[in-house]
C-alpha cells in the first residue's frame, strides 16, 4: 500500500472507527491555560489550576453523560490531572469507554508576506511527546490547522504549508500509536456566501487529502476534523440547516476518501443548538455518506454549563444537567434524530463566534 | 463549487449515474484501426473496412445484449457507421438504452528522458472534436493514460504528467457534453507483487483526484476506469478474493465517493479471469460508494473473435458466445456470478500481452 506499515496499524483502525460510533462524539476539552482563561473570564472564574480541574471534573463525571462521548480531547496538563478523591481523569475515562485524546500543535505562527495568514508549529520533538501521551494514556491526538477566506486568501501558500504540516504531524502520530485528527478549519469570518465557503472547503480538503497520500498516512487510521460549509459570519445571510448540509456533505463527497471512518465536525462560532441542529440536517441528508458524521465540540458542549458553573460549587449539579442535555442532543444529532426539544439552557442560542478568534 | 458547472452538468450527471447502473457495463469497442488489425491478424480476418462494420455489427445486434450494456465504448470510424440495413449504429445503440462512446486520445509518446514511459496525446483540438462527437450522438468518452511498475517506475514526472492530462482531457469533455471515463491504466508488466501494484495505484489514484480538483472537474460527471490490483505478471497469481480485497481498499482510499461508478479495465486477464474478480468484489462486504462495474474490451470479446473467425455463416454463434460473457459480467456486477460461463478454453485463455501497446 501506499501508507506505511505500523505496529500500531490495527490499534489506530479500531480507535479511529470507535470514536465515529453512531451516537457518539467527541468533547473537546483542550483549551489551553490562556484559552480557558478568556472563558473563566467571562463567568469571573480565577484562572488556576484548581478552577481547571474543578471544571473538567465537573464535565468528565457528568452522570449518563459520557455514554454519548467516544473521545475527549485534552491540554496537556488535563492529561495527568486526577479528580478530588484521586482518581486519573484518564481512568475516569477508561471506564467509561471514553479514549482520552491529547491537543498536540504549539499554536500558529503567521506566514511572513501573506496578508495574516498562518502556519502551525509543533513538529519537532513531536514524536518523543506522542511517545509519552500514548504511555500516559492518550489513543488520539488532535492539531488545529487554520484558513481564512478574502479577497486573495486562502493563498496556496497558506493551503500548502497547512496541509503538509497536517500531513507531517499526522504520520508522526501514526508512528507512535495516536489516532491523529486532521484539523483544517476555514474560519467563518468574511462576508462570502455560502458558495464561496464550499469551493474553498474543497479546495483545501482535496490539497490535504492529496499531502496525506503523499506522506503515507494510513487514512482508515485517520479523523478528520473540518468546520461545516456556511455563509461568513459577516455575509447578512442565514441559510436553512438543509442548505448547509447539503453543502457540507457535498463538499465531504467530493474529497473525502471512503476510507477515512468518521468525520467529527468543529462548531466554530456557532451556538449550541445551532452546532446541533446542523450535525442533525447533516445525518438526515440522504445521499452518500461512507463515513460518520459526528461532533468534536468545545464551545458548543460547553456554553451553558459554564455559565450554570459560574466557578461555584454549589451550581456544580445544575451545570452537569445543562452538559448532559447538550450531549444528549448532540448524541441524536449524529443519528438524525434531535427532536429540538433539548432543554436549552442559558446561552445555548447564543452565538460563539469571536472575530478572528485564536485558541 | 470548486466544480466547474456547466450547461451540461445535469445531463452529466445522470450519463455517468445511468452507465454506473448495477447489472450493467461497458463494451469496450473501441480498437484503433492498427489494434483491430492485430486481432483480426490472429484469426485470419482482412483488415478492412468492411470486415470492421461486419464484427461491430455482429456485437451491436447480438440478441440479448443490450440489458447488459450501459455503453459502448466506439473508435471515430465506428461512430459514422451504419448496420447493413443502413441504421446508424448511435441510433442502433441509444434505442436499445447503450449510450455511445468515444476514444478521444491519440496514443502514448515516450517521455524523454525516462526509461520507456509515455504521455498521452490529444488536447489540441478536442475541445471541437467532443462537439462533433456530441453532434454525431456520444455522450462519453475514453482517455487512456498509461503507467508501469519498475525499479525507478512510475516516476513523479510520468504520474504528474499523466494525471495532468487526464484532468485537462475530462474538463475539456465535460465543456462538451460528454461524461469523461479517467483511465489511468497501471500495466501488469512486471515481477512486482501485489503489494507493490496496491501501492502504486493508491499513489497514481491519489495524483489523479487532485489533479481533477486543480482543474475544476465535476466528480458526479465523470467515471473511473482503473486496472485491478494484482500481481505483475510475471508473479505467482492470486486468489480472486485477494485481488478484490486490495483493489477496493485501494479505491476507498483514493476515489471520493462523489464518483458514481467505477469501470474496471480487463488488461491482460483472461474474460473468466476478469469476470471472477468483478464479482469477487462486489461479493466484498465493505462499503463501496460507487458501482463497480466492468469496461471491458478483450475480456469481452475473445471468445465472440474466434467462433466468428470472419465468416457470416458463424454470426449467430459468435452472437451466443457474445452474450453469455455479457451476462456473465452483468452477473459478476452483482456479485451473483457462479463461475465457467462458457465451457470455452478461450474464455480461460490469458490476454497478457507484453508491454501491450493498443
Amino acid at each position: 500500500m501506499s501508507c506505511f506499515k505500523s505496529k500500531f496499524a490495527d490499534e489506530l483502525i479500531a480507535n479511529a472507527a470507535y470514536i465515529g460510533t453512531p451516537g457518539k462524539g467527541i468533547l473537546a476539552a483542550d483549551e489551553s491555560t490562556g484559552t480557558i482563561g478568556k472563558r473563566f473570564a467571562s463567568i469571573n472564574v480565577e484562572n488556576v489550576e484548581s478552577n481547571r480541574r474543578a471544571l473538567r471534573e465537573l464535565l468528565f463525571t457528568t452522570p449518563g453523560a459520557l455514554q454519548y462521548i467516544s473521545g475527549i480531547i485534552l491540554f496537556e496538563e488535563t492529561l495527568y490531572q486526577k479528580t478530588a478523591s484521586g482518581k486519573p481523569f484518564v481512568d475516569v475515562m477508561k471506564e467509561a469507554g471514553v479514549l482520552p485524546g491529547i491537543k498536540v500543535d504549539k499554536g500558529t505562527v503567521e506566514l511572513a508576506g501573506t496578508n495574516g495568514e498562518t502556519t502551525t508549529i509543533g513538529l519537532d520533538g513531536l514524536g518523543d511527546r506522542c511517545k509519552k501521551y500514548y504511555e500516559a494514556g492518550a489513543r488520539f491526538a488532535k492539531w488545529r490547522a487554520v484558513l481564512k477566506i478574502g479577497d486573495n486568501e486562502p493563498s496556496e501558500l497558506a493551503i500548502h504549508e497547512n496541509a503538509y504540516g497536517l500531513a507531517r504531524y499526522a504520520v508522526i502520530c501514526q508512528e507512535n500509536g495516536l489516532v491523529p485528527i486532521v484539523e483544517p478549519e476555514i474560519l467563518v469570518d468574511g462576508s462570502h456566501d455560502i458558495e464561496q465557503c464550499a469551493y474553498v472547503t474543497e479546495r483545501v480538503l482535496a490539497v490535504c487529502y492529496k499531502a496525506l497520500s503523499d506522506h503515507h498516512v494510513i487514512l482508515e487510521g485517520t479523523l478528520l476534523k473540518p468546520n461545516m460549509v456556511t455563509p461568513g459570519s459577516d455575509s447578512g445571510s442565514k441559510v436553512k440547516p438543509e442548505v448547509i448540509a447539503e453543502h457540507t456533505v457535498r463538499a465531504l463527497q467530493r474529497t473525502v476518501p471512503a476510507a477515512v471512518p468518521a468525520v467529527v465536525f468543529l462548531s466554530g462560532g456557532q451556538s449550541e443548538e445551532e452546532a446541533t441542529v446542523n450535525l442533525n440536517a447533516i445525518n438526515q441528508l440522504k445521499g452518500k455518506k461512507p463515513w460518520s458524521l459526528t461532533f468534536s465540540y468545545g464551545r458548543a458542549l460547553q456554553q451553558s454549563t459554564l455559565k450554570a458553573w459560574g466557578g461555584k460549587e454549589e451550581n456544580f449539579e445544575k451545570a452537569q444537567k445543562a452538559f448532559l442535555a447538550r450531549a444528549k442532543a448532540n448524541s441524536e444529532a449524529t443519528l438524525g434524530g434531535y427532536k429540538g426539544d433539548a432543554q436549552l439552557g442559558e446561552g445555548a442560542s447564543e452565538s460563539l463566534h469571536v472575530k478572528d478568534y485564536k485558541y | 463549487m470548486s466544480a466547474f458547472v456547466g450547461k451540461y452538468a445535469d445531463e452529466l450527471i445522470k450519463t455517468a449515474k445511468y452507465i454506473a447502473t448495477p447489472g450493467k457495463g461497458i463494451l469496450a469497442a473501441d480498437e484503433s484501426t492498427g489494434t483491430i488489425g492485430k486481432r483480426f491478424a490472429s484469426i485470419n480476418v482482412e483488415n478492412v473496412e468492411s470486415n470492421r462494420q461486419a464484427l461491430r455489427e455482429l456485437l451491436f445486434t447480438s440478441p440479448g445484449a443490450f440489458p447488459c450494456l450501459s455503453g459502448v465504448i466506439l473508435f471515430e470510424e465506428t461512430l459514422y457507421q451504419k448496420t447493413s440495413d443502413g441504421k446508424p449504429f448511435v441510433d442502433l445503440l441509444m434505442e436499445n438504452g447503450v449510450i455511445p462512446g468515444i476514444k478521444v486520445d491519440k496514443g502514448v509518446v515516450d517521455l524523454a528522458g525516462t526509461n520507456g514511459e509515455t504521455t498521452t496525446q490529444g488536447l489540441d483540438s478536442l475541445g471541437a472534436r467532443c462537439q462533433e462527437y456530441y453532434k454525431a450522438g456520444a455522450r462519453f468518452a475514453k482517455w487512456r493514460a498509461v503507467l508501469k511498475i519498475g525499479a525507478t517506475e512510475p516516476s513523479e514526472l510520468s504520474i504528474q504528467e499523466n494525471a495532468k492530462g487526464l484532468a485537462r482531457y475530462a474538463i475539456i469533455c465535460q465543456e462538451n457534453g460528454l461524461v469523461p471515463i479517467v483511465e489511468p491504466e497501471v500495466l501488469t508488466d512486471g515481477s512486482h507483487d501485489i503489494k507493490k501494484c496496491a501501492a502504486v495505484t493508491e499513489t497514481v489514484l491519489a495524483a489523479v483526484y487532485k489533479a481533477l480538483n486543480d482543474h475544476h472537474v465535476l466528480l458526479e460527471g465523470t467515471l473511473l476506469k482503473p486496472n485491478m490490483v494484482t500481481p505483475g505478471s510475471d508473479s505467482p497469481k492470486v486468489a480472486a478474493e485477494v485481488i478484490a480485497e486490495y483493489t477496493v481498499t485501494a479505491l476507498r482510499r483514493t476515489v471520493p465517493p462523489a464518483v458514481p461508478g467505477i469501470v474496471f479495465l480487463s488488461g491482460g486477464q483472461s474474460e473468466e479471469e476478469a469476470t471472477l474478480n468483478l464479482n469477487a468484489m462486489n461479493k466484498l462486504d465493505v462499503l463501496k460508494p460507487w458501482t463497480l462495474t466492468f469496461s471491458f474490451g478483450r475480456a469481452l470479446q475473445q471468445s465472440t473473435l474466434k467462433a466468428w473467425a470472419g465468416k457470416t455463416e458463424n454470426v449467430a454463434k459468435a452472437q451466443a458466445t457474445f452474450l453469455i460473457r455479457c451476462k456473465g459480467n452483468s452477473d459478476a456486477t452483482l456479485g451473483k456470478y457462479t463461475g465457467g460461463a462458457s465451457g470455452d478454453s478461450a474464455a480461460s485463455e490469458s490476454l497478457y500481452e507484453k508491454g501491450y501497446k493498443y
